[in-house]
C-alpha cells in the first residue's frame, strides 16, 4: 500500500479552479478556472507562490490550460469560444473559430500542431506557422456531440479526443491525400468520457468517465501477435481493463505518469486514487490493483490530477473548492 | 422565452402549510440536519416559466421525490413535467439545481433529474442537467442566467 502525503495547499484563484499543469521542467505550473485568470506558481525555498496572473485574455471561465512542449508557449481554453496562446506573460495570439465553448486544448509532441475541441462538436487541428501565426488545418466533425478533451499521442501525430457521445476516437493524416482522418472509435463508456492520458510508449490509453469507471484501451497494430484483426490495415483500439467499483461519482480527469506507470484519478466524489498495475498483469489482459485512495483530498469535486514530469511521484491536483493541492506519494 | 403556451390548462394543486416552529428551532445547542421538508422548502416556491404558479401548485415537485442524506451529503431531487413533451423541462431542472446550489452548503452532491417516465427526452435531460460544465457554461450566457433567476426569485 502506498500513501499520499499533501505537501501544499495554494489559494488564490477565486472560486472553481478547473485546470492545473506541469510545466515541462517541472519547477512552475499554471492554473485556470471561473475567475478568467491564469496563474502561474513557482517554488522559492519551500513555498509555491504565484509568480504571474494573466487576467485580460479571456471573457469567460477558463476550462483548460497547456504549456508547448518546449515549454515557452502556454495555451488557454475559454467558454468565450476562444483559445488564447501566451509567451513571456503577453497574449500572442487569439484562435477563433468554435462556436462555441472551448473545453480543451493540446499541444503535439513536436509543438507544431495544436489541437482543440467544444461544445460544437468539432475538433480543430491548428498548425503553428510562425511566433505568433497559427492555420487551420483541418475540422473534424465525428464526434455527435460536445467534445470534453482532446490529448496528443506521446509520440506520433495521432490526436485522441473524449465525448459527451460516451466515445473516444483517433485522428490520423492520411498519407494518400494529407488529410486528416478518423481512424478508430473506442466505444465501451456508458456515459460522457471526461478525459484521457496515454502511457510512456502511446500504445495504452487510460479513460475516465461519468460512468464511474477507468478503461485501460491498447492499440492493437496490423500484424499484431494477438491476432487481432485490423480492416484496412488500421490500428485497432481495444478496452483490454475496465476498473468499476472504486469510485462512487463522475471521474474527471485521470493522469498516467510516463515516469512510473502509475495511474492517478481526480473524482466528483472529492477523492483522489492512485492504480498501480499489478506484476502478474498480462499483456492483453491487464490488471490494476488501487495502491492508495485519498478519500476527502479536497472539500469538493476534484477536476483535475496531474503527475510532475520531473519529479516522480508528485501530483499536483485542483477543485472546485477553490484550492490546488501538492502531493507527494509514498509507496 | 416560448411565445405559445404548450400545457393551457395544468392541474392546479394546493400549497402545504408552513412548517411549524418548535423550541428546539431556537436552540442553537441542537445539531438541527438538514431534512426533506427543508429542500422542499428550498425549492416549491419555484416560478413556473410559463404560468403564474410555483412548481409545488402544479406538482412539479413534491416532498416525496426528495431523498436527502445529511450525512453522506447527499441530496437527489425528481421533478415531473406537468405534461412529457415540455420543452421547458431542461429550464425547470436548471432552475431547481441553482436554487439548491446558491442555497447549501458546497458539501452537499446535489442531483436533479426527470421523474422516470414523465418525460419524452428523460434521459438526455438528466444527462444535461448532470454535466456540471455544461451547467457552469450555461450560467456565464446572460440571458439565460436571466431567466433562471427570474425562475427563482420568489413572487412575494
Amino acid at each position: 500500500m502506498g500513501r499520499l502525503i499533501l505537501e501544499h495547499t495554494l489559494q488564490g484563484h477565486k472560486g472553481r479552479i478547473w485546470g492545473v499543469a506541469w510545466h515541462p521542467k517541472g519547477n512552475s505550473f499554471a492554473s485556470c478556472g471561473e475567475d478568467k485568470a491564469i496563474r502561474i506558481w513557482s517554488l522559492s525555498g519551500n513555498t509555491w507562490s504565484t509568480k504571474t496572473i494573466l487576467s485580460d485574455g479571456h471573457k469567460r471561465t477558463i476550462r483548460e490550460v497547456r504549456w508547448s512542449p518546449c515549454g515557452e508557449y502556454l495555451a488557454s481554453a475559454s467558454f468565450d469560444a476562444t483559445t488564447a496562446i501566451w509567451s513571456k506573460h503577453e497574449c500572442n495570439a487569439t484562435l477563433e473559430g468554435h462556436e462555441n465553448e472551448v473545453k480543451s486544448v493540446s499541444w503535439s509532441r513536436s509543438g507544431g500542431l495544436l489541437a482543440t475541441c467544444s461544445r460544437d462538436k468539432s475538433v480543430w487541428i491548428w498548425e503553428v506557422a510562425g511566433d505568433d501565426e497559427f492555420e487551420c488545418a483541418a475540422v473534424l466533425n465525428a464526434h455527435t456531440q460536445d467534445v470534453k478533451r482532446v490529448v496528443w499521442h506521446p509520440k506520433l501525430e495521432i490526436l485522441a479526443s473524449a465525448s459527451y457521445d460516451n466515445t473516444i476516437k483517433m485522428f490520423a493524416e492520411s498519407a494518400l491525400d494529407s488529410d486528416w482522418d478518423c481512424t478508430a472509435t473506442l466505444s465501451s463508456h456508458t456515459s460522457t468520457v471526461w478525459s484521457i492520458d496515454f502511457d510512456a510508449d502511446g500504445d495504452r490509453l487510460v479513460s475516465c468517465s461519468d460512468d464511474a469507471t477507468l478503461k485501460i484501451w491498447r492499440a492493437y497494430h496490423p500484424g499484431n501477435d494477438a491476432g487481432i484483426a485490423t480492416p484496412d490495415k488500421t490500428t485497432v483500439w481495444k478496452c483490454v481493463c475496465t476498473i468499476a467499483g472504486q469510485h462512487s461519482r463522475a471521474i474527471y480527469d485521470v493522469s498516467w505518469c510516463k515516469q512510473t506507470g502509475l495511474i492517478a484519478s481526480a473524482c466528483g466524489d472529492d477523492g483522489i486514487r492512485i492504480f498501480k498495475e499489478t506484476s502478474d498483469s498480462k499483456r492483453d489482459e491487464p490488471t490494476f490493483e488501487p495502491l492508495t485512495t485519498e478519500e476527502s483530498a479536497h472539500e469538493q469535486d476534484v477536476n483535475a490530477v496531474e503527475w510532475n514530469p520531473v519529479t516522480a511521484g508528485q501530483l499536483i491536483s485542483c477543485s472546485d473548492d477553490g484550492t490546488i493541492k501538492i502531493w507527494k506519494l509514498i509507496e | 422565452m416560448p411565445t405559445e403556451i404548450e400545457n393551457l390548462n395544468p392541474s392546479v394543486y394546493g400549497k402545504i402549510k408552513e412548517r411549524e416552529k418548535t423550541a428546539n428551532d431556537e436552540d442553537e445547542t441542537i445539531v438541527d440536519p438538514f431534512d426533506k421538508r427543508e429542500i422542499f422548502d428550498l425549492i416549491r416556491n419555484i416560478n413556473d416559466p410559463e404560468h403564474p404558479l410555483t412548481l409545488e401548485e402544479l406538482h412539479v415537485v413534491q416532498e416525496e421525490l426528495i431523498t436527502i442524506s445529511d450525512k453522506q451529503n447527499n441530496v437527489h431531487v425528481n421533478f415531473t413535467p406537468t405534461i412529457p413533451h415540455c420543452s421547458m423541462a431542461t429550464l425547470i431542472g436548471l432552475s431547481i439545481r441553482v436554487k439548491l446550489l446558491r442555497s447549501l452548503p458546497p458539501r452537499f452532491k446535489v442531483s436533479v433529474e426527470i421523474t422516470p417516465g414523465t418525460h419524452a427526452s428523460e434521459l438526455a435531460v438528466n444527462k444535461q442537467l448532470a454535466d456540471k460544465e455544461r451547467v457552469a457554461a450555461a450560467l456565464e450566457n446572460k440571458h439565460l442566467a436571466e431567466v433562471i433567476n427570474q425562475c427563482i426569485s420568489s413572487r412575494s
